[in-house]
């Protein structure tokens, strides 16, 4: 089999080009810790609650430290709950100032929900029975749209809340 | 008749291809460019 | 079209077989489905793209996820299952024969397709099963639309074994010889098919039919993805390879050149073969329960499925060249001037070779493992396979139409079809630019796929998607504008095309064309190198989620409003 000495060139320059993209994600996700969000943390997909994070008061944003934050969000058709504020409304906007660190963890009461905070690297699937968690520093100041951005039921479209991070 | 076949078989030998070289050149930058550009997005959000 | 006549023989006795009326009925039934669908699935894409403008709603409380999953099973698996497998007869047709009890085989395969395609669409109908084609669980469709989409495989597996036999027959006729190029790309498709559809189909039938019926609680939800998605990738390259059949073997003749290279041409295929399986994965990347690093070893196999189209696109380049320069063009580029930009048969397919470039190149941004973040789930990933399978592959199809239709139907394709054909590929082209332009933009700010119109309470995001979605549905219009001429077009082919004989184009090699090794045809190699990279992809993880998976999930009707 025979290859013309420019499809040889060819070929050394487009796989060489590959191996820098994989050289690059992979050091990026093996020594920097950018991995896509997997932790195979899993949870009673029937009963949530019985995990700390995602028990009714713990739901939506909780201060660790300055400057960091925990959001827990419970997914469910067509919602995600984010908790309750002070008055004991639902809280629909999160608000964090930037440059906060945040793990974001969500899990789903019945089907495969996405979560995504458009515009952003949050983008995690939240399948039933499994902890969906990804941490991230919130740096770029602006209000987002969290949307559902996996097919969950005919609500799907109306499945979304709000974060804005402040200066 | 024998000159196109003595034609024919120089080209075999050596089929001229700069364009297709250039081509797919110029569609392995495309590639890289849109992947750079792609990268920096992520890092930068 | 105009081909001076090469004065030499073949050299192997790779003559082309004349194909009989009955087997024409064949061929033409599975390719009449394909139309069928195009027209019905195309017409819910433009009820997608007008209802997400905001401008329109859907009338007679029509609900816009079961146009969308009439949209995505009806193209995505209907209308390419059918075309391939009636294109693949064709090629074996008319490269090794076909025999009377193969063909009467091939016509129970076409009627448990057609049944299976009735039961889904049935309760697809009656809202029933409005889960989309990738029908995730634990939303619950009716039992009947997964035993539909069982019988569709199933009907697809007797075609492919059908195929393989026809090999087999003409091998032993043949001994010593190698198989024709076209033949061996069938062969390739088909066992890729077969062995990835395995996975799909112990879903359905271990998962989701007895959970579907009650008889089994709860269904292990990342297993079904998983085995889904060992089926998902393979799937969109059962589409492409149809395309590459076309590109490397039939294309040439149409321009009037040779094959650039049998082996290089087999070589691709067979790397397909290995590396199209093993790479379910980089569907999966934001998924919470599989283990990164085998994330990552697949997004590694996934690259190394882009080289054979490294490969295909110098092969194509070469081949427009070679014959340019044959017929005396100059300079770096002056091939290009000679190609027969009048002719559907090559237009519509080259339209489609240009559109896999952004294509393919969107590709490999989506399998950059957390990468994928960027654009998973959005309307992105929705423009990428407009541009791969929407277009390069039915491009592609159509150029395939253009000539097939009438050979099997024993009519010309005429100047005036050839000219209708040419403002069909533009039209395809003007239309898609402008949707899966936009759906490439509105993903990278986040935008969604597979949503109907929502204002997500007005954000200011929201308001700057919206201006996307207006493009879309331009751009679906004009597309829709397209699908409408195709078909009045496969009709004129079919029915009304004056009667004559029209070219089945298949490329020779040169007249002193290297040799094709003869361990190309060491199909239990092949096989069992794929069998292997499977194996070293899946085994360590899919054990893996069995062993520490959750508790099962039971099934959810009321979200897809049953």
């Amino acid at each position: 089999m025979h290859l013309h000495k420019y499809e040889k060139i060819w070929l050394l320059f487009g796989i060489g080009s590959l191996v820098v993209f994989l050289f690059v994600v992979g050091y990026g996700a093996f020594w920097q810790g950018t991995h896509p969000q997997s932790h195979g943390v899993t949870i009673d997909p029937n009963n949530i609650e019985s995990n700390e994070a995602f028990k009714p008061e713990n739901l939506g944003l909780t201060k660790v430290d300055e400057d960091e934050y925990i959001i827990n969000i419970a997914a469910s058709a067509f919602y995600y709950d984010l908790g309750k504020d002070e008055e004991g409304n639902s809280v629909r906007t999160i608000r964090i100032p930037k440059g906060s660190k945040v793990l974001w963890q969500a899990a789903t009461k019945d089907v495969i929900h996405g979560f995504h905070v458009a515009g952003t690297n949050v983008n995690m699937m939240v399948e039933p029975g499994y902890v969906s968690s990804l941490e991230t520093i919130m740096d770029n100041p602006g209000t987002y749209t969290i949307v559902c951005n996996e097919y969950c039921g005919i609500g799907h479209h109306m499945m979304y809340a709000t974060v804005e991070v402040y200066e | 008749m024998r000159r196109q076949e003595d034609k024919k078989a120089s080209e075999k030998d050596k089929p001229d291809l700069k364009g297709t070289f250039v081509s797919v050149m110029l569609l392995g930058i495309f590639i890289i460019i849109t992947w750079v550009g792609a990268f920096a997005l992520f890092v930068s959000r | 079209m105009q081909l001076a006549k090469n004065e030499s023989q073949p050299k192997t006795s790779l003559q082309a077989l004349p194909i009989s009326k009955p087997e024409s009925r064949l061929y033409m039934s599975y390719i009449s489905v394909a139309f069928i669908s195009l027209l019905i699935g195309g017409l819910m894409g433009l009820l997608q793209v007008l209802v997400r403008s905001g401008k329109f709603t859907l009338p007679a409380g029509i609900d816009y996820y079961q146009v969308l999953t009439v949209h995505g099973v009806i193209l995505g698996l209907v209308l390419t299952t059918y075309f391939i497998i009636g294109f693949h007869f064709s090629l074996m047709g008319k490269t090794v024969g076909i025999s009377i009890k193969q063909r009467k085989i091939a016509w129970i395969a076409f009627w448990i397709m057609v049944v299976g395609t009735v039961m889904t669409a049935v309760t697809i109908l009656y809202g029933e099963a409005s889960v989309l084609y990738t029908f995730y669980a634990p939303l619950r469709a009716h039992p009947v639309f997964y035993i539909g989409l069982a019988l569709v495989i199933v009907g697809s597996w007797i075609a492919g074994f059908v195929n393989w036999h026809q090999l087999k027959v003409w091998k032993k006729a043949h001994p010593g010889e190698k198989s024709p190029l076209l033949a061996f790309m069938v062969t390739i498709n088909t066992a890729m098919w077969f062995i990835c559809s395995l996975g799909v189909a112990v879903a359905v039938l271990v998962q989701f039919i007895p959970w579907s019926l009650g008889y089994a609680e709860t269904i292990n939800v990342l297993l079904s993805r998983t085995l889904f998605w060992y089926f998902g990738h393979p799937l969109v390259y059962f589409w492409l390879l149809p395309a590459y059949m076309a590109w490397y073997a039939i294309i040439p003749k149409i321009i009037g050149g040779k094959i650039f290279s049998d082996s290089l041409a087999r070589l691709s295929f067979v790397l397909f073969l290995f590396f199209s399986i093993p790479v379910g994965f980089h569907h999966q990347l934001t998924e919470p329960g599989i283990d990164p690093t085998w994330k990552f070893i697949q997004v590694v196999l996934t690259f190394m499925v882009i080289i054979p189209s490294l490969m295909t696109a110098f092969s194509m380049f070469a081949t427009f060249e070679i014959t340019g320069r044959r017929k005396g063009a100059k300079g770096l580029f002056g091939w290009f001037k000679k190609l027969p930009w009048k002719d559907v048969r090559f237009l519509a397919p080259f339209i489609g070779m240009l559109a896999f470039i952004p294509g393919g190149a969107g590709g490999i941004i989506n399998a950059s493992h957390q990468m994928n973040a960027l654009i998973h789930n959005t309307i992105w990933v929705t423009g990428h396979f407009h541009l791969t399978v929407a277009t390069t592959v039915m491009l592609t199809f159509f150029g395939i139409s253009y000539w097939l239709i009438p050979h099997l139907r024993g009519r010309k394709l005429t100047p005036q079809i050839n000219r209708l054909g040419i403002i069909q590929a533009i039209v395809w082209t003007v239309g898609m630019t402008i949707m899966s332009g936009a759906m490439h933009i509105q993903g990278l700010l986040g935008a969604p796929r597979r949503s109907s119109y929502s204002e997500y309470g007005g954000g200011e995001q929201v308001s700057e998607w919206i201006g996307y979605q207006l493009a879309q549905a331009v751009g679906g219009t004009i597309l829709f504008i397209g699908i409408l001429l195709m078909v009045y077009i496969f009709i004129k082919l079919t029915f009304f095309a004056p009667k004559g004989e029209e070219e089945f184009p298949i490329a020779e090699e040169e007249d002193d064309a290297e040799e094709t090794p003869a361990w190309f045809e060491n199909w239990k190699l092949w096989i069992g190198i794929t069998v292997a990279l499977i194996l070293a992809a899946y085994t360590v993880p899919v054990i893996d989620i069995v062993q520490h998976s959750p508790l099962g999930s039971v099934p959810f009707d009321f979200p897809i409003g049953r």
